[in-house]
């Protein structure tokens, strides 16, 4: 059994970041784009926790910028939402394929 | 506690206005016209407020710093609010929600001050994140339209999306270092892939919010579809403040890449001139216009900033205050127009000097500065960064960059050919402009035509450096 070290983690959080990256350019649906959003937030929770962990243990500014990331990616999820929720009633959809009245 | 009071002046100021107008809104309300006033007054005040009782130091261990220099930018966003709030008056009177509406902008130029004043990327993620979040509420302000709603959507999704990007990038810079303050990432940063990585990602988070080309594609949109004061809003204050901020942290943080930042800045500038030039050239819609041209005045700023020296700063601070009038005093004609004659296509400008001759000049003067003739001040901003630019020795990128001020020539003067020489039968009619509005427009105009003449701005600023 492997102990699971700091490339296990970064792994892990650099996958999330791209598999969250593709998610928000391939996905039409807004509230999938979003969690998606939610996906990178997540992942760079991850790495602060790690660097945390296993390279600056002796500080705690990541745990702090974790905490705070949180809290901004539920502030940013509230506004994105009542937006989407706005869109919904004027276009009667959240695809956004339907919003396009805005082009070159 | 003197410390406090005296340094955070700027952001105590503007939280109690805030929490003022929260309370006139919870009492009795007042008319939508008194209200408009008082506020006009309060931001007044608030940006006389900044010359006075200013002070140098730091606070919260080093979280939040304050210079005379980040005291003078604080107080050019300060004046381009005031001037929103005077321009788009019409508009004001109109809206349901007028002071829910300042208090986003205010809370928004919060985030801004402290995003200036930020020492730590911690504080500095906070305060960029204050500053777009309320930005985007704003735009979705017309409720019943579509386009508005469609570029709120567009602009909370990319501005979620690029904090995200940034986000990571802290997180490499976190990883490589061990610090996320800014007075001691200089000594730990020495070039290493990791840390160029980050770099590159940080910097792409900037490009998002100044909207430099890779990254400019919702820009249009959102300009277009928002009401007029955003977007006055999103160009002007948005981007000047990220402007300061984005020169601070190249400048003082990231000076040991410095040969690596160069050549980013210089690449990513040329292609936002190139690209800002030639869309421009081929818009319609007056609002989609300013948009692209504001591109294309970004890929200006960058080269300012590319000079990474004392005339850097002095230049790209001169250029945005020379920016705030030239550009509010464009979107303060179009919505005028927009306003009483409901058309934001340049085609329906034809023959504006025969009915509106006010506006026609003001117009005229604001496009000049923008293009960069001479007896106007956005000459002497242009000459000054490509000055500051020149002297980094790469004269291939100056000389692209004045080609592109050419290009940009000719669709400034298109529009100011359909405003003056062109006939037109049924020209609009006359416009009755508010009178806070009319005192903005003279202000701009005035401040186009001082702020070029009077020397001593250029060497006050650079004193402050």
């Amino acid at each position: 059994m492997i102990e699971p070290g700091l490339y296990h983690m970064l792994f892990i959080s650099t996958t999330l970041f791209f598999i969250g990256v593709y998610g928000f350019f391939t996905r039409r649906n807004l509230v999938t784009m979003l969690m998606s959003v939610e996906l990178i937030l997540n992942s760079v929770n991850l790495n602060f926790i790690a660097f945390n962990k296993y390279l600056w243990y002796d500080k705690m500014d990541g745990l702090f910028f974790t905490i705070f990331i949180i809290a901004i990616a539920a502030a940013e999820a509230a506004v994105a939402i009542a937006i989407i929720i706005n869109l919904y009633r004027s276009h009667k959809s959240i695809d956004v394929e339907n919003a396009e009245d805005l082009k070159y | 506690m003197n410390d406090f009071l005296t340094l955070m002046k700027p952001e105590l100021v503007i939280t109690g206005i805030i929490f003022l107008l929260l309370f006139i809104k919870l009492g009795k309300g007042l008319k939508n016209e008194t209200m408009l006033l008082v506020i006009q007054v309060l931001l007044l005040l608030n940006f006389l407020a900044g010359f006075f009782f200013n002070a140098e130091g730091t606070l919260f261990d080093g979280m939040y710093l304050t210079t005379n220099m980040i005291v003078l930018q604080k107080n050019i966003l300060s004046l381009g609010v005031y001037l929103i709030s005077l321009l788009f008056a019409d508009w004001f009177k109109k809206s349901e929600h007028m002071p829910e509406f300042f208090m986003l902008m205010l809370s928004a130029l919060l985030g801004m001050f402290f995003l200036i004043s930020s020492g730590n990327l911690l504080m500095f993620f906070l305060a960029l994140e204050l500053s777009t979040i309320p930005v985007a509420a704003m735009a979705n302000f017309d409720l019943d339209k579509k386009r508005s709603s469609e570029a709120a959507m567009k602009m909370i999704l990319s501005s979620a999306f690029s904090s995200g990007i940034l986000l990571f990038g802290i997180s490499l810079i976190y990883g490589a270092t061990g610090t996320i303050s800014f007075a001691e990432l200089p000594q730990q940063l020495n070039g290493s892939p990791l840390q160029i990585l980050a770099l590159i990602f940080l910097f792409s988070a900037f490009a998002f919010k100044l909207s430099i080309v890779p990254f400019h594609l919702w820009t249009a949109d959102v300009y277009e579809g928002s009401p007029m004061a955003v977007t006055s809003f999103l160009s002007v204050i948005s981007k000047g403040a990220v402007a300061f901020i984005f020169m601070a942290t190249l400048y003082k943080v990231f000076q040991p890449m410095h040969a690596i930042w160069y050549n980013l800045v210089m690449i990513l500038s040329i292609a936002t001139m190139i690209i800002g030039n030639l869309f421009a050239l081929r818009q319609q819609n007056i609002k989609r216009f300013l948009a692209f041209s504001s591109i294309a005045q970004v890929g200006f700023i960058l080269l300012g900033i590319s000079s990474n020296s004392i005339q850097g700063t002095t230049s790209v601070v001169y250029f945005i205050l020379i920016y705030v009038f030239s550009n509010l005093a464009a979107f303060g004609v179009a919505a005028a127009i927009a306003a009483k004659a409901g058309r934001e296509n340049i085609d329906d400008y034809k023959g504006l000097y025969q009915t509106n001759p006010f506006l026609s000049w003001v117009l005229a003067l604001a496009l000049f500065s923008l293009a960069g003739i001479p007896p106007t001040a956005g000459f002497f901003g242009k000459l000054f960064l490509l000055t500051a630019g020149a002297s980094k020795g790469s004269y291939l990128f100056i000389i692209i960059a004045a080609l592109n001020m050419i290009i940009s020539l000719y669709y400034y003067l298109r529009v100011i050919r359909s405003v003056f020489m062109d006939k037109n039968d049924e020209p609009l009619d006359k416009i009755k402009i508010e009178p806070s509005a009319k005192l903005g427009l003279m202000i701009c105009a005035a401040g186009i035509v001082l702020v070029g003449l009077l020397s001593w701005i250029y060497d006050y600023i650079q004193n402050l450096v």
